[in-house]
């Protein structure tokens, strides 16, 4: 995928490679400042008492190892660039309640091991259990984040990596909650493998281009489970999305990658699996998207190519409003769905080609796995329930059957052109 | 309550030496049957077999009911010849008809679902099923029993029953649905949920789609509907309703059997 996002925007291929080589020279980096630094021990039998003294002790390219134990002290905060701060039997850092917890503000410093945990909430604050501000290149690895009103905060910091975090939060509104991870004008992030959970956003990307989001389980969000806008050129891969509140949202941006995730159980009158508005010439392809109130939900979007997705059991499997255009769905599998595609329109400007759909009764003569009649997946009752959502008390029933079976017979009110003339006799794959 | 059990007995016997309830537990007992056999997981054949159930059943039950009432007319002329309390009577000639007919749906529609357990229907779904199944066969026999005891002239009765199936089947929903097209601007989903209980076919339907297409019941409509009868209140409303429309045709049934003149 990440080949494909290349080929989309070869424009960007040379600040992928820089960006490549840049991690690389960072790696090397921090192999040899290990290898010169001194170890700072911190908690019980260790050189110092509290982080905040260790921090103000720690030269460039130090190690600093805390024991076990819980540490209140005043916001810690990071000021000596290639520094690797290592928890070890996971020392819980407190803020009671009180205070952001842990600040990155240098460049290459890596924290692994914590329990960052109670930073209260604040409305004139964002408090973050880690945040890491005007830097490059940090990491941010195997942390548990508990109870924080923000979990992980990048905030203009380039090229991070964000991973194997386990975040939670619990029994928050969403107007006292922030976002489990959350990126702001911070390019070239990789997140991946991380855990989310009852944060307002799971994962948040805003202005923050060229991101890599992968393996991450988010789920039981107060609003979305990943959110992003104004982020070009970034891909999700193999991510679930699980019960969130309205689902997943991707807006305002070119260029995005969206490939084999799940997307599963949103539910609610605004709830979405995935919602696109305003996404031109990104990728949606090899998702599954299963049980939600809307599996995919496209508005204002263009040049999507939406392939190889499997949808199950939603209500609607795909929304695809009248202003998307040139949007292609091909190879797609609807199964199980009460509606397959609606729209609010008569025009069709989006393609449907090739998809295999379980309500297609057609037959196949010359065996070449291609339904030899089209399948008009817009049913009349969709349309009726679009304007008449009262009228949704009716699914089922007999009467709508036989005005289906009518309207597709002979098309008076669904949008003729919106056909799939290549419906697959058997499921893709 | 003696001559209840006779005469239950001798419509039972009636019934089951009739070619046709054999035929009508088969065809459920075979399109189940087939339904799972032709590669359908269990939620596809609870949904085939839901509109097999609010089409075909009611349709079984008010014609073949009618004609059941009027051919058992000179068995009961011949038993009111005798010292026997009406009331008892007419249990005995509806409940003659109504529990074979529920029985055979219940065997028909039950035995492949147990069969296939592991087919993946949820109980919930499954129970919904022949609960609504069995709801409407026991209302439209007791319609069927009004309405031939009402019409003395075969003919016209097979062909009121025959209306009411239609009525209670598409024409209802029809009517439905140009109200809500037509009152579109106002909030109709609490009068809709209404109508709903006033059609036995719709409460079956409603019954059973609470238990297994939820994931269609979205938006404020389906909150709604989801809040109105998937909880176990709702759940019972719809039963209630279910029953109303067994009790009232009865009573109405009673009421003229015991005044009618044989």
């Amino acid at each position: 995928m990440r080949g494909l996002a290349r080929q989309a925007v070869p424009w960007h291929a040379g600040r992928v490679a820089a960006r490549v080589a840049a991690r690389c020279a960072l790696l090397s980096l921090l192999v040899a400042s290990r290898a010169e630094g001194d170890d700072l021990t911190v908690g019980r039998g260790g050189t110092y008492a509290t982080l905040t003294a260790a921090l103000a002790a720690a030269k460039p390219g130090d190690r600093v190892i805390v024991q076990a134990g819980t540490y209140r002290e005043p916001t810690l905060v990071v000021r000596t660039p290639r520094l690797v701060l290592e928890g070890q039997g996971w020392p819980v850092l407190d803020g009671e309640g009180q205070r952001e917890v842990l600040v990155i503000a240098a460049d290459d410093v890596t924290v692994r091991g914590f329990v960052a945990t109670n930073t209260g909430v604040s409305n004139l604050e964002d408090r973050a259990g880690i945040r890491a501000r005007d830097v490059r290149n940090c990491v941010i690895e195997r942390n548990r984040l508990r109870d924080n009103l923000w979990g992980i905060y990048l905030q203009r910091s380039a090229d991070c990596i964000v991973r194997e975090n386990d975040i939670e939060a619990h029994g928050l509104k969403q107007t006292e909650s922030g976002n489990g991870i959350h990126l702001w004008y911070s390019p070239g992030a990789r997140v991946e493998r991380n855990r989310v959970r009852g944060h307002r956003d799971g994962i948040y990307f805003e202005f923050s281009p060229h991101g890599e989001t992968r393996d991450n389980v988010s789920e039981r969000s107060q609003r979305y489970g990943l959110h992003f806008m104004f982020s070009d050129s970034c891909s999700y891969e193999r991510n679930t999305f699980r019960e969130n509140n309205s689902g997943v949202a991707v807006m305002y941006s070119r260029g995005v990658v969206i490939s084999a995730n799940r997307f599963e159980r949103s539910w609610g009158s605004a709830a979405y699996g995935l919602l696109l508005k305003d996404i031109s010439g990104g990728a949606v392809t090899d998702n599954v998207f299963d049980r939600n109130s809307t599996g995919l939900f496209v508005e204002g979007s263009s040049r999507l190519e939406v392939r190889g997705n499997h949808f199950t059991q939603n209500g609607w499997a795909a929304k695809v409003l009248a202003d998307a255009d040139e949007n292609v769905f091909s190879g797609n599998r609807f199964s199980g769905n009460a509606f397959d595609v609606t729209t609010n329109s008569r025009s069709a400007n989006s393609t449907f080609d090739g998809n295999w759909w379980d309500e297609y009764d057609g037959y196949d003569l010359d065996r070449d796995g291609v339904g030899d009649t089209p399948f008009h997946p817009v049913r009349l009752f969709a349309l009726v329930v679009e304007q008449h959502a009262a009228a949704l008390l009716l699914l089922r029933s007999p009467l709508v059957s036989i005005l289906d079976a009518a309207e597709r017979v002979l098309p008076v009110l669904t949008p003729e052109a919106l056909v799939d003339r290549h419906p697959l006799m058997r499921p893709p794959r | 309550m003696n001559i209840v059990r006779l005469v239950l007995q001798a419509g039972l016997r009636d019934l089951s030496r009739n070619r046709w309830i054999v035929a009508y537990t088969l065809a459920f007992l075979g399109i189940a049957e087939g339904l799972f056999w032709f590669g359908g997981t269990g939620p596809q054949v609870l949904l085939s077999m839901l509109n097999l159930v609010l089409l075909v059943l009611p349709l079984v039950a008010l014609v073949f009911g009618t004609i059941h009432v009027y051919a058992s007319r000179e068995f009961v002329e011949l038993l009111l010849a005798q010292p026997v309390p009406r009331r008892e009577l007419f249990a005995g000639l509806y409940l003659g008809l109504a529990l074979p007919l529920a029985a055979a749906f219940l065997v028909g529609a039950g035995i492949p679902f147990a069969v296939h357990a592991r087919a993946g229907a949820s109980l919930g779904g499954v129970a919904a099923l022949l609960g609504a199944g069995v709801g409407l066969s026991l209302a439209f026999a007791a319609l069927a029993t009004w309405i031939a005891l009402h019409t003395d002239d075969r003919l016209k009765g097979v062909g009121l029953a025959l209306g009411t199936w239609l009525a209670a089947t598409v024409v209802y929903d029809g009517l439905v649905l140009g109200a809500a097209a037509a009152f579109g601007n106002y909030p109709l989903e609490r009068p809709l949920l209404g109508l709903m209980l006033a059609n036995p076919v719709d409460v079956a339907r409603v019954l059973v789609l609470t238990q297994l297409d939820v994931s269609a019941l979205m938006g404020y409509t389906g909150a709604l509907f989801e809040h109105t009868f998937g909880t176990a209140l709702g759940t019972s409303i719809a039963a209630v309703a279910l029953l109303a429309w067994c009790a009232v045709p009865l009573l109405l049934a009673d009421r003229r059997f015991r005044t009618r003149d044989f």
